[in-house]
């Protein structure tokens, strides 16, 4: 097996062997259950638009709670100095955290299915092409929230601390969207387009354009690159 | 076999490591010592490629850290200082993870081997969590050790330890010895000098004292000094001294009764102790007691490193 499948794999086992994972999926699973199943039979229809509209709003409390830990933790407990001392690159490091992290979030999405299922038995006519982008717009919106909460784990041994930070960036890109009626008209296009609920919606919508994913990949792949940066500079200060 | 070369570290402004030179040679036991803060930890993570060097480099076999850094890690065991675990995880699976990231081959004997090297027969499927300090301790030297490396290295391997515990890891330690090229860093001195085939002692970043036990306190001090309890007269005694060769009184103290105290220091590399006991033996005084005022390590070691302005 490859290095970075390695840590993903310890980590992954590891949010399992502590109660966390067990209280943050439950609390995960009860809020999006509720918000999925309370306007359901009032809007009657069988889609999961009101799933997919609450998940984002979660993922914000959700990812930065699970993401904390990921190297926070080892500065806390000196366990870094094993794993960076082992011969391993940083890369890897960073990256088999990373897919812990989304396979974690993937775990609590895989659980939601079971609302899928619901609106199969009870609706009929489902549009499964765009329940499959809602579910691809969730999985990238949820990786790129893990890439900024490594990355907020990375510049610091106080997993709070590191919460906050993700917490604060990821409230920031979600922000943007609700405040773009207050910017001047000239740069409202950079705004709009920074702002992540922008991207997320024409994926939620069942439209899958090379423009969301690309902002969705560029932004994973910039905070995956600061995050080795950030583990990295313990050589050089 | 590891050899550092103008090694400097600095932390900002603070220099931790001031231009370190110094050879380990293959299968030897090198004790690091120094007071705390002295820079030990920091030289032993540049060497296990945990911090980059700002000047200087290391050469382990033909390698150096700022090129072969992965290559490096492979050859070394560490166990850092306070030993970090992975807690949460069984024995057995963080031994598992750790020989998986070290590409170990044969892990069945290797872990059986580990256990019975370490003693952990009964604990390997527990948390770390559950275990005591010195059970962990064997852990962390497990880790350390399961890739069967040529270097190792170990950083405070008994701070925190019972006076039995630390035994038991002596003694490991020992073992470990006979096959690897160790290094251990301490500030505990009886350790050092328990274990250790050399001594290189370090001080505010610099090394001050490298060579063997006996080396470093021969070098320390170049008087022998000589303790004698005696029943004389008191008067008589600088004639000791007086009729000798090359022999000075140092002091003269009342014991209990008659008992005289006298120390006299001559020349290390001659022995009188038989001409001050003809000497004794003429003068028809009674002779107690005679021994040698034996140097410590910790004499050197507080010589070394307590310095103007007292701080050690």
């Amino acid at each position: 097996m490859n290095y970075t499948g390695l840590i993903a794999q310890k980590e992954y086992r590891g949010y399992f062997s502590s109660p966390s994972a067990y209280i943050i999926l439950v609390v995960f699973l009860l809020i999006s259950g509720w918000f999925f199943s309370s306007p359901l039979f009032l809007n009657n229809q069988a889609e999961l638009r009101s799933l997919f509209g609450i998940i984002p709003i979660i993922y914000i409390f959700f990812v930065p709670a699970i993401t904390m830990g990921l190297i926070a933790k080892e500065r806390n407990t000196g366990t870094i100095e094993l794993l960076t001392t082992f011969p391993l690159q940083d890369k890897q490091i960073i990256l088999g955290k990373f897919w812990a992290g989304v396979g974690l979030i993937a775990t609590g999405l895989l659980f939601t299915l079971i609302h899928l299922i619901t609106i199969m038995i009870l609706g009929r006519n489902i549009d499964y092409g765009a329940i499959f982008c809602g579910y691809l717009g969730l999985l990238l919106l949820g990786a790129v929230y893990s890439a900024i909460g490594l990355f907020a784990s990375s510049l610091t041994d106080n997993q709070i601390v590191a919460f906050i930070i993700s917490f604060f960036i990821i409230f920031f890109l979600f922000i943007i969207e609700y405040t773009l009626f207050l910017l001047p008209a000239a740069i409202v296009g950079i705004f709009q387009y920074l702002s992540i609920g922008y991207h997320f919606s024409n994926l939620a919508r069942g439209v899958i354009d090379t423009r969301n994913l690309v902002y969705f990949i560029s932004l994973i792949i910039l905070f995956l690159h600061l995050s080795i940066l950030a583990l990295q500079s313990r050589k050089w200060k | 076999m590891i050899q550092l070369q103008n090694l400097v570290k600095d932390y900002g402004t603070l220099r931790a490591v001031d231009h370190v030179n110094f050879e380990i040679r293959e299968g030897e036991i090198l004790g690091f010592l120094g007071p705390n803060g002295a820079g030990k930890s920091t030289t032993l993570r540049v060497i296990t490629c945990f911090l980059a060097p700002s000047e200087g480099n290391i050469y382990i076999k033909d390698l150096n850290i700022r090129e072969h850094s992965q290559q490096i890690r492979r050859m070394i065991g560490y166990l850092p200082e306070n030993n970090p675990l992975y807690i949460e995880m069984t024995v057995f699976d963080y031994l598992k993870f750790v020989a998986n990231v070290r590409q170990v081959k044969n892990f069945k004997e290797r872990l059986q081997a580990v256990i019975d090297q370490c003693g952990l027969h009964g604990v390997v499927h527990k948390p770390i969590q559950t275990l005591s300090k010195g059970f962990r301790q064997r852990v962390g030297l497990a880790q350390a050790i399961i890739h069967d490396p040529e270097i190792l290295i170990l950083d405070e391997p008994t701070s925190g330890l019972d006076p039995n515990q630390i035994m038991e890891i002596r003694e490991l330690i020992k073992e470990l010895g006979r096959e690897k090229t160790l290094i251990i860093s301490s500030h505990i001195l009886q350790e050092v000098q328990a274990v250790c085939d050399r001594i290189v002692i370090i001080n505010k970043g610099r090394i001050v004292a490298d060579g063997s036990t006996e080396e470093l306190k021969s070098s320390f001090s170049s008087k022998t000094r000589l303790i004698l309890n005696l029943i004389a007269p008191e008067e008589e005694i600088p004639a000791l001294a007086g009729e000798l060769k090359d022999i000075s009184l140092l002091s003269t103290t009342r014991r209990a009764g008659e008992e005289l105290e006298v120390v006299v220091e001559y020349a290390a590399g001659e022995d009188k102790r038989s001409e001050i006991y003809n000497y004794i033996k003429r003068s028809e005084w009674t002779l107690l007691e005679m021994h040698r005022e034996k140097i410590s390590l910790e004499d050197v070691f507080r010589n070394l490193t307590i310095e103007e302005g007292g701080e050690a």
